[in-house]
């Protein structure tokens, strides 16, 4: 069965639109490539969306396309009730708007791209102190909490690539919890780690679903999908091939290439 | 002292040298510092022209990249003197008829200036490549963070790309530099009394010519050690970020 239907909204819709994230009808093509193939999701605040799919399925892309990094074919996306204008190419039409919408997403990528001439601490008040135009006393003091969440206050002063993977990581989503996000968008974060290192990161993000930010997660780790999120979609050549919730996606799975897919993983 | 010099036989090397008139020491750093303040003048514009350069070489529109195109295979074709004494002429007489059209008759041409202008424009075509490749260095990953946080261009260009770039772009900057210091002797053609054309004038009404060249090849030598510490220490300042490629042995 192979239907790219619309994300079924969970029960219980919040009505504050703030952390809310609507994709419509979402295509892109890399010249005659067509990696996404008419892609519709929503997100509520709150939710946690794990995003799952093999190697080409194109669920970096969509995930890129949200913020615009990758520029859509064609598609709407509405993020905290504020579409995105785009001109008719898919390119963004109002570069103040998308620059504005960009700061209220947070992107932890897989490669963590840290600025690596920056200490841990500069990295975390970057966006505040020049982007939202934070005091830089008051962004230092929140820097300094949001690393020690993620359990790196003794490194403020180090840079980033004398550190390890999975510090490295937890420091990019201390710089992305800095601009306080509506929605988090997690680019495979522990795709790039070793095996030892994944669980500290893990952690941390399960941490982020409990107190309730609006994440999507693109990965690898069935047992954080299956433990973390809310609903799970799996991407199939650029269509959503099937989506629900976990129980349901690891534990009933309808479509053949989805229980194929769980089946070569595991 | 002085049998010091005698012994060697130096006693009159050093009276032509001394700083002090019948010496022509004075001269000589007067040179000097003319040449410096030319290649540190035509050093800088360079860097502004082959900042905009490599931009527009990257990011900009096809009309942009074949000009650049043409300025940075022109200059780097054609030899330096040449160069220069096309650009010099070239400006100056420039510069005047559009004073003469204006009104205000020939105008006189400051040396230093016209020499940070020769120079700079010569510089500036090496920069924008080495700033090109330096840009194209920087771990394309850091860019697009910024770019997903909302950095708007030149913000991302100021915080991110420049600092990012600045390790891949030193040691190449470094030497563009020691170029600078060493091409402003080639301004001697146009009757520029740099340090060149210092010591050639000073040679020639003493008839020292070894002793006058050696002093200004010694004077080159100082400046090239001297900006040697000065870009090691800038170098190590940019790769802050970046463990040693000795690893643990520093």
């Amino acid at each position: 069965m192979t239907t790219a239907q619309q994300a079924t909204p969970q029960a219980g819709a919040a009505t504050d639109a703030s952390g809310s994230l609507v994709i419509e009808d979402l295509h892109k093509s890399f010249g005659d490539l067509e990696v996404l193939k008419g892609v519709s999701l929503t997100a509520k605040r709150g939710d946690v969306i794990a995003i799952i799919g093999g190697s080409g399925s194109g669920k970096s892309t969509m995930l890129r396309c949200i913020n615009f990094l990758e520029t859509p074919t064609s598609g709407r996306i509405v993020i905290g009730g504020e579409e995105i204008r785009m001109r008719p190419d898919g390119s963004a039409a109002d570069r103040k708007q998308l620059e504005r919408v960009r700061t209220r997403l947070a992107m932890v990528f897989q490669s963590f791209n840290l600025w690596t001439h920056r200490t841990l601490l500069e990295n975390v008040i970057e966006v505040p102190v020049h982007v939202l135009r934070v005091p830089r006393a008051q962004a230092i003091e929140k820097a300094r909490s949001l690393l020690k969440r993620v359990g790196l206050e003794e490194k403020e002063n180090t840079y980033p690539l004398f550190l390890s993977g999975g510090q490295q990581q937890r420091a990019a989503i201390a710089r992305a919890l800095a601009v306080d996000p509506a929605v988090m968008l997690f680019d495979e974060p522990t795709s790039a780690l070793d095996p030892e290192l994944v669980g500290e990161v893990l952690n941390v993000m399960r941490d982020l679903a409990a107190e309730g930010r609006t994440m999507l997660v693109v990965t690898h780790e069935m047992n954080f999908a299956r433990e973390v999120a809310d609903h799970v979609v799996y991407l199939y050549q650029g269509r959503i091939e099937e989506q629900g919730p976990p129980s349901q996606i690891f534990g009933n799975p309808q479509s053949e290439r989805l229980k194929q897919f769980l089946k070569s993983i595991n | 002292m002085e049998w010091v010099l005698n012994a060697l036989g130096l006693a009159k090397s050093a009276e032509l040298l001394s700083l002090s008139p019948p010496g022509w020491g004075m001269n000589l750093l007067r040179g000097l510092s003319k040449s410096l303040q030319i290649a540190i003048g035509a050093f800088g514009f360079g860097l502004v022209i082959g900042l905009f350069g490599a931009y527009g070489k990257l990011y900009g529109g096809p009309v942009i990249r074949d000009l650049l195109a043409i300025y940075t295979t022109v200059v780097r074709a054609v030899p330096e003197l040449v160069l220069i004494l096309i650009l010099y002429f070239v400006g100056t007489d420039l510069i005047n008829q559009a004073a003469e059209a204006l009104g205000y008759g020939r105008v006189e041409i400051s040396g230093v200036a016209a020499g940070i202008w020769v120079l700079g424009v010569v510089q500036g075509a090496y920069s924008t490549e080495i700033l090109r490749g330096a840009i194209l260095a920087v771990p394309q990953g850091q860019i697009e963070a910024a770019r997903a946080f909302g950095m708007p261009p030149v913000m991302l260009m100021r915080r991110v790309t420049i600092p990012a770039m600045m390790s891949f772009a030193i040691p190449g900057l470094a030497n563009l530099w020691l170029i600078a210091t060493k091409d402003t002797a080639l301004l001697a053609v146009v009757g520029f009394s740099e340090l060149t054309l210092e010591t050639r004038q000073a040679a020639s009404s003493t008839r020292a010519y070894f002793t006058f060249f050696l002093a200004a090849g010694a004077l080159y030598l100082i400046v090239t050690l001297l900006s040697g510490v000065f870009f090691q220490r800038l170098e190590r300042w940019a790769r802050r970020g970046q463990p040693s490629i000795r690893g643990a042995s520093r």
